[in-house]
């Protein structure tokens, strides 16, 4: 592929865009690309990865209204200011605390999975069973969600009946 | 146990008698946990850190299925004993350079560690030579499931294991398998890799050297999503699907540098070679850099006279920190640079 603005050397760059859903796609050579101001890292370390999500989250103006007084952890302290700056939380609590916070976050970095699927320890407050049950309708109940949201009713009726069919 | 004792020698995971050990390096699970009702390391006091550190260094010495293990004080530890840690990848650049109390406890084989509060209370790694994946994951199932009879993990129904930092949150599993790739490198086929591995949440890191810079085409390649697959499913794509593939890949390109590049490939082992055999100055960039191309032209058979066992030696004992333990002193630069030249002459003359 070309260089769209040199239309000379090999297209290294490939930069996709998103502005309120609509998609461009721009392909340029190294040169270029720097001409342009499009600077590359060949691979974005996870924490980076994760505070420029974060920045974004902040810039869309999504935040909660509760956040902008300044929830703060009665445990550890943290505040989601602090959490943006290092991407590190204070204490098991602040995924409850920041759970509204979070929740973009963690869908984002995290394929958007939002329950866990796996291993339980053997020393936890509920039988091993429960969770995995109590895990796998949290699940369904998120698809379905998002099923409705894109109205493809056709897996929402799915994912109902296999809702209803659990125990 | 002493550091030295280990300086001196190659580390197990440069096996070459394991599976596809001529390309696939090793394989390493880490799991990362914390204790239920205690801050995470960010927020911890000293004397907290102090406790945790106490706590989990005494449940993991315990544990008799783990053979011989010893503690490592990182906090008072000299900067050439962490570095000499970081060269044979058992512990993080993190835990070397972090603050307060923590440590490592390790096992004489090199096959097991558990880094304590770096950025989770508790690091569990188990390596294995060549592709070993399954393997890694059920040693390190079993150490888990015998830590966490002990202690109580931070755990939720909904997030599973409770991690620092959300990227690990779930299962806090990361696989990585560390893959020699010169081949796909000469016939300019890694940008395809990365495009295909970031298509299937993967993250592929340069091996040595710092940051994101591959020196000498080694490459580490790791899941990135812990959350909402299980561990199984993800051992059993890397062990079955993912490596097997780019194991394919790098031969492809392998038989056709044979076919179609044979003398530019061969230029390319000799000039190595005869660098590697008469410098009298050598930096680690470019000793790493001459060394994968020799490892690339003895598994290709291209070079009959070095072994495979002597290359991977070389690349541990020329490593900066490996050649002060070595040497007993601290060196300066230039001093490494005509230590490393020497190392190297005398191996392979």
């Amino acid at each position: 592929m070309q260089c769209e603005i040199c239309k000379n050397k090999t297209a290294t760059v490939h930069l996709t865009e998103i502005v309120d859903g609509h998609r461009t796609e721009t392909h340029l050579c190294q040169a270029c690309a720097q001409k342009e101001g499009v600077t590359i890292k060949s691979q974005l370390s996870l924490n980076e990865l994760l505070s420029s999500l974060i920045a974004a989250h902040q810039q869309t103006g999504e935040t909660p209204a509760q956040e902008k007084i300044g929830k703060v952890c009665s445990d550890c302290g943290m505040t989601m200011e602090e959490f943006r700056k290092q991407a590190l939380l204070g204490c098991p609590d602040d995924y409850n605390v920041f759970e509204s916070d979070l929740r973009d976050i963690i869908e984002k970095t995290q394929d958007n999975n939002t329950t866990h699927v796996g291993k339980v320890p053997s020393r936890t407050a509920k039988p091993v069973e429960q969770v995995q049950e109590q895990n796998q309708i949290e699940d369904l109940k998120r698809r379905l969600d998002q099923a409705v949201k894109v109205e493809d009713y056709e897996l929402a009726a799915k994912l109902r009946d296999q809702l209803k069919a659990l125990p | 146990m002493r550091l030295t004792d280990l300086s001196t020698k190659t580390s197990r995971w440069f096996d070459p008698n394991a599976p596809l050990s001529d390309i696939v390096i090793s394989s390493r699970i880490r799991l990362a946990r914390n204790l239920a009702g205690k801050k995470f390391i960010t927020k911890c006091s000293i004397s907290e850190k102090k406790e945790i550190l106490q706590s989990l260094k005494e449940v993991i010495l315990s544990l008799k299925s783990l053979g011989d293990i010893f503690f490592i004080d990182i906090e008072h530890g000299s900067t050439i004993e962490r570095d000499l840690l970081i060269e044979r990848q058992l512990i993080s650049r993190n835990l070397a350079s972090g603050s307060g109390p923590r440590g490592a406890v390790i096992a004489q084989n090199e096959l097991f560690a558990a880094q304590i509060n770096e950025e989770d209370h508790l690091r569990l790694s188990v390596l294995a030579p060549g592709l070993n994946v399954e393997k890694c994951w059920q040693r390190i199932n079993e150490i888990d499931d015998s830590i966490g009879e002990k202690v109580e993990y931070a755990f939720s129904s909904k997030y599973g294991f409770l991690t620092a930092c959300p990227t690990n949150l779930g299962t806090g599993i990361r696989v990585s398998v560390m893959m020699h790739l010169p081949a796909l490198k000469m016939t300019d086929q890694l940008k395809k890799l990365f495009d295909a591995a970031r298509d299937m949440n993967l993250t592929i890191r340069g091996l040595f050297g710092e940051g994101t810079e591959a020196i000498g085409d080694f490459f580490q390649i790791s899941n990135q999503v812990t959350l909402g697959i299980s561990e199984t499913r993800i051992v059993e794509d890397f062990q079955t699907i993912l490596i097997p593939k780019i194991v394919e890949y790098e031969r492809i390109a392998r038989d056709k540098l044979l076919v179609q590049e044979i003398n530019l490939l061969d230029d390319k082992i000799a000039r190595a070679l005869a660098l590697l055999k008469s410098a009298k100055l050598i930096s680690s960039h470019e000793a790493m850099f001459l060394l994968s191309n020799l490892r690339m032209g003895i598994n290709m058979g291209r070079v009959k006279e070095i072994s495979i066992e002597t290359i991977n030696e070389l690349f541990l004992l020329t490593q900066p920190a490996h050649l002060q333990m070595n040497k007993g002193q601290t060196l300066n630069p230039e001093q490494r640079d005509i230590l490393r030249a020497e190392t190297l002459r005398a191996k392979l003359n």
